[in-house]
């Protein structure tokens, strides 16, 4: 629309198609804790990884995912 | 607790907060023009405003409320952790490129850059004040618990300390200084929480905190009489009769074959081994009779992997009430939604200088922050081991874990968590004097302003908000932190998003929806807490069955009402007209 109307006031870049793809991944991954958390907390006592049980492993896992899709989105805009 | 001071750590602390203060003066001069004050001239460095980013979000909920949760109650203080880091997610995918296009100086301009309308205007400078109200209170409360164990201070003394530190700092400074003191404060806190991480990994597990002789299992009780005299058993509280420090390892796992200490251990070996021994808690129990007010803390050996599973602190999860359980996805809706709506996060959009700075400051902070509450883990679980906590006190665990290594590592901790609180309320303060300043005065009021009694007028603003934020530290003393900023992300969720959202994804959004959504978000969310069961039971002394709310934490249900506030009236008010 901006480029149809030089009048247009200042208006919002639309966020890019990517950034939503991965918005939607992470959606995906805290909701589904959300889920086991408030679902089948019996679950996160398991313990898949050396000894660390499944609340601590999706926990961590949810902080490195969302730094590894940041890093994802940057380097795939570094161009922009 | 009474708290022994030394000098060195008083100072090694006056020290690092002195040349703080000096630094930010320093570069404050720089910052004179209205620009320079609100935005640092939109000329800060991608990588130096990222770190910033996690000065200004690493507050003292992060540091001391979310370490004194996980210390108290285990996992379900990393929870927090969790729902914290994945508000940025939305901030960088969803919200800063955009805002970073739309904006001046301000939230507000943001939000009204298509309308032009006062009303926008006056619901978001409105609702900008009260969510940096509530949470400067949790960074006024963080400053007091800081400064007790420390320098042996009362906790109003702390309070009023950093009011006026802060007060100075921005009142002398702007954004630039706020700026490089949130970039050296990051830093700092990422590095030496690293460092206090790997020591803790170095000592690995020790029974009884590596104390000769049996566990101590006795209950304590403190009592305050009438006449404000506290007694510790019975007898007048002194610093040789006084509570003994909790939070002990009762026995390791079998496979250290009766060993007392595991020695050190790696990253997962140690969560491991923690989740196969055996931790003393205490359960605390209030009491009021003639005597005074008497709190009991009575210990028990428990199995350490039910406090590594979710339900500690939040009871609804472990078999609880649908109240419960609704009252928790409710806080980790507001969490997730919360931070980019936090109007001390988005001005710092304003300082970079265009969307691509905006977009790789964001992934730098994500980076950091995220690092940092991997850290919070071996942190709170440290001092749940540690045999230094204040039963009394949960958001005195990170400082007190730092002195049971040593004094000058716990002073020069005490010193960056202390600057941490006065770069938080700093960057909290700009955002409220601008909302003051720039939103109401000039745009609302329609006051033309020049550009140097437009900073006046910020300063100005600044020291009321100072005062009121002092005021309300000292009343909430004995809160989390890490609980009392839930409510700042519940209010800024409720007030912000939708209208933030709406604005940039639905073009038929109109400004009558906007305000009234802004509007509408932040009172019922802020009625909706007022009158919640836990602030009945903790801030008017009530019973809880008294509130009528049926789960305390709103935005479960006021999100979702911002959104369909603003769908409603946008649709039935004339559709913005293309200009």
């Amino acid at each position: 629309m901006t480029a149809n109307n030089p009048h247009e006031p200042r208006t919002a870049a639309p966020a890019s198609r990517l950034g939503l793809s991965l918005f939607a991944v992470y959606v995906f991954l805290y909701g589904g804790f959300m889920g086991l958390v408030l679902g089948r907390p019996d679950l996160l006592a398991m313990r898949p990884i050396g000894g660390v049980n499944l609340a601590i492993a999706c926990g961590l896992g949810l902080i490195l995912a969302a730094v590894a899709l940041s890093l994802v989105y940057m380097l795939a805009r570094a161009d922009h | 607790m009474i708290h022994q001071t030394s000098p060195l750590a008083i100072g090694i602390f006056t020290a690092f907060v002195a040349g703080v203060l000096w630094l930010s003066f320093r570069l404050g001069r720089k910052g004179q023009s209205a620009q320079g004050y609100y935005a640092a001239h939109g000329q800060v460095h991608w990588f130096v405003n990222g770190v910033a980013f996690a000065g200004d979000y690493l507050s003292a909920a992060s540091f001391l409320g979310i370490c004194g949760l996980i210390a108290f109650y285990g996992y379900d203080g990393f929870l927090y952790s969790i729902g914290f880091l994945a508000g940025w997610v939305v901030a960088l995918f969803v919200i800063a490129e955009p805002i970073k296009a739309l904006g001046k100086f301000t939230f507000a301009d943001a939000l009204d850059s298509r309308f032009d309308s006062r009303g926008i205007k006056l619901a978001v400078a409105i609702s900008t004040l009260v969510v940096s109200v509530f949470y400067l209170i949790p960074q006024m409360v963080g400053a007091g618990a800081l400064v007790t164990p420390l320098l042996g201070l009362p906790h109003w003394a702390g309070v009023i300390l950093v009011g006026v530190a802060v007060t100075f700092i921005v009142a002398t400074a702007g954004m630039v200084s706020t700026t490089w003191v949130q970039f050296i404060k990051g830093s700092l806190l990422v590095l030496f929480c690293g460092i206090l991480t790997l020591l803790i990994l170095q000592r690995g597990l020790q029974v009884n905190a590596g104390r000769p002789g049996p566990l101590d299992l006795s209950p304590q009780t403190r009592t305050v009489r009438p006449d404000g005299q506290v007694l510790v058993d019975g007898e007048p509280q002194t610093s040789d009769h006084d509570l003994r420090p909790v939070g002990m390892l009762a026995g390791l796992p079998e496979r250290f074959g009766g060993r007392l200490e595991t020695g050190p251990l790696g990253p997962l070996a140690y969560l491991a081994a923690l989740e196969d021994a055996s931790v003393v808690t205490w359960k605390k129990t209030t009491r009021t009779d003639a005597e005074g007010s008497h709190e009991t803390f009575t210990p028990s050996v428990r199995p350490a992997a039910e406090l590594l599973r979710p339900g500690g602190y939040f009871k609804g999860l472990a078999g609880g009430t649908l109240a419960g359980r609704l009252d928790f996805a409710s806080l980790m809706l507001a969490l997730f939604c919360g931070t980019a709506s936090l109007p001390h996060i988005l001005i710092r959009y304003y300082t970079v200088k265009d969307a691509a700075a905006a977009r790789k400051s964001t992934v730098v902070g994500i980076a950091t922050i995220g690092g940092f509450y991997v850290l919070t883990l071996y942190l709170g679980l440290g001092a749940m081991t540690s045999g230094f906590l204040d039963p009394t006190n949960t958001n005195m665990a990170a400082p007190l874990l730092a002195k049971s290594f040593s004094e000058t590592l716990f002073a020069v901790i005490s010193a960056i968590a202390f600057t941490t609180v006065l770069g938080t309320v700093s960057g909290l303060i700009m955002a409220g004097s601008g909302a003051v300043a720039h939103d109401l005065v000039e745009n609302v009021c329609g006051l033309r302003m020049t550009d140097h009694e437009k900073v006046r007028v910020g300063k100005l603003a600044a020291v009321g908000l100072g005062v009121v934020a002092m005021a309300l530290g000292i009343l909430f003393q004995g809160f989390n932190v890490g609980f009392l900023v839930g409510w700042a992300f519940n209010i800024a969720a409720s007030a912000n998003l939708p209208a933030l959202v709406m604005l940039l994804f639905w073009p038929r959004t109109t400004k009558q929806g906007i305000t009234a959504a802004v509007t509408v978000g932040m009172l019922v969310s802020l009625g909706w807490i007022l009158l919640s069961a836990d602030t009945f039971e903790k801030v008017y002394g009530l019973s809880r069955d008294a509130s009528p709310m049926p789960f305390s934490q709103p935005g479960l249900v006021t999100i979702p009402l911002g959104f369909l506030v603003l769908v409603v009236v946008s649709l039935v008010t004339p559709a913005p007209a293309r200009r």
